[in-house]
Order: C-alpha cells, then sequence, then structure tokens
C-alpha cells in the first residue's frame, strides 16, 4: 500500500514541477521543451514500477519496468538476430523495393495525365485498405523466409509512397515550367532540376509514412508462419509461454527500430528540403 | 467524366495484369493435375518440371493454357473466382451460416465500431486537454507523435493473451486493439484542427468578451471538424486493421481475420481472397460513410467546399 501512496505522490510531485516548468519563463527554450517530456515519461515509468510492485501485479498480466530492462540487458543475442531477421532484412529490405519501385512507377506515370487521372483516386483508395491481410498469401508465395515478409512490406509501402510522388510531381506551377522551357530544358532536366526538387516535401511524407507501415508489416507476416527467429515470430511464442517480461523487450526494441527509422528519414528531409517554409 | 473513364481504364489494366498474372503461377499444379490425368505432358515429371521456368511450361503445354483460370486450389485464384466465392458466401449463404462471411464481416465490424468509438472519444478529450493545458501539451503531445512511428500492433497478440488470462475475452479484446489504434491519429488530427482558428479570429472573439468556453464551442470545435474527418478516416481504416489482426493470435472462430487464418492453414487460396476482399470493401464502405457524414455536416454548418 506504501508503494502504492508513494506512486501517487510521485505522480504530483512531478506534475507539478512541470506546471511550473511549463507556465514559468523558461517556457519557450529548447532545453525545457525536452525536460518536460522526458519528466513525463520518467514519471510514467516509476509509476508504473511502483504500482506494479505495490498491488503485486503478477508477471503474466504486466510485467514492471525493471524486469523488463533486465531481459531486454539479458537477452541482447536474440533481441539482436530477431532485429536484424525482422527489421533488417524483411522490413528495410522491403522498404527500399517497394519505395524505389513506386518511386520509378510514378515518373512514369506522370509522363501520362490519362494514366494519373486513373491512377491517383485507385491508389488513394489502395492506401486505405487493411493490406497486412495479403499476408498469408504472400506466406504461402514466398515461403517462411525474410522474403515474404518484405513482399508484405513492398505491398504495404508501394500505394502510399506511388501517390505521395505522384502528387508531389504536381507540384510545380505553369511559371516555373515555363521558365524551364524558355531555358530550353529537356524533359530530364526539368525533372532533375525543378521537379524532383519541389517534390521532395511529398515524397519524404511518403516515406516518413512507410516506415512505420513496413514495420507493421513485417511483424504481422510473422504471425502466419516464420522460421524460428524474428520478432513476430518471438512477440507470438512467448505470449503463448507466458514470457511477458521477453515481449516487452520485444516491443522495446521495435519502438527503438521505429522511432530510429522515422527519425531517420525526418533528419534526411530537414537536410534536403531545408528551403521548404515548413523546415525554416 | 475524363476522370471517370481513366479510373476504369486504370482498374480495367489490373485486372488483366491479374489475369495474365494467373497463367505462370498456377501452370504447375495444371501440369500436375493434367499428368496424373494421363494426359500428355512435357516435361513428363514433376521433379523436372519444378526446376524448369514457369513461361517455358506454358509455351510446351500450350493445351493447359486456358485451365489456370478454373483450378481448385490454385496459387493465384482468378478474379471471377473470388466474385464467385464472394457472390455464394454472400448473398447464397444464410446470414446465421458460419460459412457466410456477412456474419464474419459483422464480428468483425462490431469489434471496429466500438474500438473506434472508444478510441475516438477518448483522443478528442485527450486534444481538448492538451489544448487547453500548457502542460498537458509539453508533456504528453512529443509521446503522442512519437508513438505514432511504432509498430503499436505488435502489442497485439499480448493484449489478447493478458485480457484473456484476467478472464475478458471476445468482442473486448479486440476493440482495445482497435481503440489503441485509432486513438493517436485522433488525438494528433484534433489538436491540429482545435489549434486552426488564426489569431484574428480568437481576437474577433476576444473583443466579443468571449469565455474560453464559448470560444471552444463557437470557434475551435468548428473549425477543427475537417481536421478531425480526415483523422476519423485513417482512424477508421486503422481499427478494422486492429481488429482483424486481433483475430489471429487466439485462433479466433469467428471474424475476418479468422477466414483468412483458416484460409491459410488449409491452402484455400480462394477463401483467403474473397475474406481479402471483404475486409476492403469493408474499409471503403466505412470510409466512405465516413466521408458522406463529413460532407453533411459540413453543408449544414455552411462551410463551402
Amino acid at each position: 500500500m506504501l508503494l502504492v501512496v508513494l506512486a501517487l505522490l510521485v505522480w504530483i510531485a512531478a506534475w507539478w514541477l512541470n506546471a511550473r516548468l511549463a507556465n514559468g519563463a523558461q517556457a519557450g527554450t529548447r532545453a525545457v521543451q525536452l525536460l518536460v517530456p522526458a519528466i513525463f515519461g520518467g514519471t510514467l515509468l516509476i509509476v508504473w514500477e511502483l504500482l506494479v510492485r505495490g498491488l503485486g501485479v503478477p508477471l503474466v498480466i504486466l510485467p514492471a519496468p525493471s524486469v523488463i530492462a533486465e531481459r531486454f540487458a539479458g537477452s541482447i543475442p536474440i533481441l539482436w538476430a530477431d532485429f536484424s531477421q525482422t527489421i533488417l532484412k524483411g522490413a528495410l529490405g522491403g522498404y527500399i523495393i517497394g519505395c524505389g519501385a513506386a518511386f520509378v512507377m510514378a515518373i512514369l506515370v506522370d509522363r501520362s495525365d490519362f494514366l494519373r487521372r486513373g491512377l491517383l483516386p485507385v491508389g488513394n483508395f489502395v492506401a486505405a485498405l487493411p493490406i497486412v491481410g495479403t499476408a498469408p498469401i504472400l506466406v504461402m508465395w514466398f515461403g517462411f523466409d525474410w522474403q515474404s515478409k518484405a513482399a508484405v512490406v513492398v505491398v504495404m509501402v508501394f500505394f502510399p509512397m506511388l501517390v505521395n510522388t505522384v502528387a508531389g510531381l504536381r507540384e510545380t506551377d505553369q511559371m516555373q515550367r515555363d521558365l524551364m522551357a524558355t531555358y530550353a530544358a529537356s524533359y530530364w532536366q526539368s525533372l532533375f532540376k525543378l521537379r524532383l526538387p519541389a517534390a521532395l516535401p511529398f515524397i519524404f511524407n511518403g516515406l516518413k509514412i512507410s516506415t512505420t507501415l513496413a514495420l507493421i508489416g513485417a511483424i504481422v507476416a510473422e504471425f502466419f508462419g516464420s522460421p524460428t527467429v524474428g520478432m513476430g515470430f518471438r512477440i507470438s511464442t512467448s505470449v503463448g509461454q507466458l514470457a511477458l517480461d521477453m515481449v516487452w523487450a520485444e516491443i522495446v526494441v521495435a519502438a527503438l527500430a521505429g522511432s530510429a527509422f522515422y527519425g531517420l528519414m525526418a533528419g534526411l528531409e530537414k537536410v534536403l528540403t531545408f528551403w521548404h517554409p515548413s523546415q525554416r | 467524366m475524363k476522370t471517370f473513364f481513366a479510373v476504369l481504364t486504370v482498374v480495367a489494366g489490373i485486372i488483366g495484369v491479374w489475369y495474365l498474372a494467373c497463367v505462370p503461377m498456377n501452370i504447375k499444379g495444371v501440369l500436375d493435375a493434367a499428368e496424373r490425368e494421363g494426359e500428355q505432358v512435357t516435361p513428363a515429371t514433376a521433379k523436372e518440371r519444378r526446376d524448369a521456368s514457369a513461361l517455358g511450361l506454358v509455351a510446351n503445354n500450350r493445351f493447359a493454357m486456358t485451365r489456370v483460370w478454373s483450378v481448385d486450389r490454385p496459387r493465384l485464384p482468378a478474379p471471377h473466382q473470388v466474385a464467385v466465392e464472394l457472390w455464394q458466401t454472400t448473398v447464397e449463404k444464410k446470414v446465421t451460416s458460419k460459412r457466410s462471411l456477412i456474419y464474419h464481416g459483422k464480428v468483425t465490424l462490431t469489434a471496429t465500431l466500438l474500438g473506434f468509438g472508444i478510441g475516438t472519444l477518448a483522443g478528442i478529450l485527450l486534444a481538448v486537454g492538451i489544448v487547453h493545458s500548457k502542460v498537458m501539451d509539453m508533456s504528453v503531445m512529443p509521446w503522442a507523435i512519437v508513438s505514432q512511428t511504432i509498430p503499436i500492433i505488435a502489442l497485439a497478440p499480448m493484449i489478447i493473451v493478458v485480457l484473456y488470462s484476467i478472464g475478458v475475452q471476445g468482442l473486448l479484446p479486440k476493440a482495445i486493439i482497435a481503440a489503441y489504434l485509432s486513438f493517436f491519429p485522433v488525438v494528433v488530427g484534433m489538436v491540429k484542427g482545435l489549434r486552426s482558428p488564426d489569431h484574428m479570429q480568437l481576437d474577433l472573439l476576444k473583443t466579443y468578451n468571449a469565455s474560453t468556453n464559448h470560444g471552444f464551442w463557437k470557434l475551435r470545435l468548428p473549425s477543427s471538424l475537417p481536421y478531425l474527418f480526415a483523422s476519423l478516416k485513417i482512424g477508421i481504416a486503422a481499427s478494422l486493421v486492429g481488429a482483424i489482426v486481433g483475430e489471429l493470435p487466439t485462433g479466433a472462430v469467428a471474424g475476418l481475420g479468422a477466414r483468412l487464418l483458416a484460409g491459410s492453414y488449409y491452402g484455400q487460396t480462394v477463401q483467403i481472397w474473397s475474406a481479402l476482399f471483404a475486409a476492403a470493401i469493408l474499409a471503403a464502405a466505412l470510409v466512405a460513410l465516413l466521408g458522406l457524414m463529413e460532407r453533411a455536416l459540413l453543408a449544414r454548418m455552411g462551410v463551402r467546399s
């Protein structure tokens, strides 16, 4: 009971501290803007730990953060093997193939107004569908190893990327295109010097949406059959053994990988589209 | 009108590619069946055919060409096979039958809608809190954004098993996963929407001596609706995916996810494809319904679209 009360006190104290920081004079500075969410996240972890211990929640329902951290530190080799199987081979492989194919397709489609008109609604429609459902079919076609996971990822990221790139290639206005024409620029010159740079914010939007989709596709596809390694495999078998600390360790890996992947794309965007109003 | 024809052309193109793809995908199965029937096939045994390229097989066995579209358990079913299966399992079966897709669709749909309702409500409440409290904004919002980059769906099997171990099963675990998936898009979209009124409008209300409460109901809430609906459309699609994935790990007996799983266990490809299309139609219908609601609501509010 003492621990539960302590958890409540920690929560109130941290909230009071955050309220002081957020409404104080320093609220606009970067340090405070990072500190406040960090305090909030840390408080959540402490409260979680104290509540689990205080209420005696069994391990099969919710393990405490310290238990998860211990398991994480103790099974780095397994986690690394799962990570390289699911993320590096499945998700990343599929991501590169899918986004690359969508990009090339978008440039081809963009040459024909008729095709573009037809493809955009269809692409938007497909992008909203539960494409994860193709996983059992693709696992049947490409076998249990990472190739089938990469195939699921390709299908999942293709349409969001295609729609965004096609929309981005439309971003230049008539004046800019006319200017390129007065320079006697060829199709490829105006593509590389004007239209692709103008499309970059859209392309990166597609790339950023696709990072999450890629991880989801690679993990969920493993629920339908996988070799005895991989994050989805580990999650579903550990759940079966009620080893929830292992499941949480995998979720931590997925969260870190997802944020890092997204962060990488966002960072790249910042470097390449420094001229865009949203980045200034 | 021009767009309509263009879309029609693209759809026709996709169906055409699908039919063509059936030929190399199914040719080996067709030839194996033909050999068992005692027909002349080149090369003669299944072992030799395994290493042969699919296109070469097609060229050597022209007679089998037309059969690839009517195989019993094809690797890739032809579009009309899927359409026939869809028709048979929706219209011709009784709605209460275990083989009716309408029955399975209803199971998934209830979980989706329940979860979507919970997730949307919670998301809107949190967004209102974030907009009105600076502390919440600074501490919760970064986590809400980061959480969108995490494959939350990896949690699905665990949520189901944990809830099962404390005695909750059936509809609710799936609904919770669906709620979780629709929650964050709604929070992010709604916060953006509630912040969308510009300074001029907020200042105008201030000159009217309007309270925060008035400002919320008369300005912030109405102007957030377009943003809300945009994220609702994302949210409901995510909810459906959540409900389907939530059916996978427990080996559920009912629902579209269960149909997918059963189909993949027993090699019933036509069943997988028809469940997939049922899910796609359901998703499209839900998104379209939200679109109609949006249009009606915005028209009543006098927003020019």
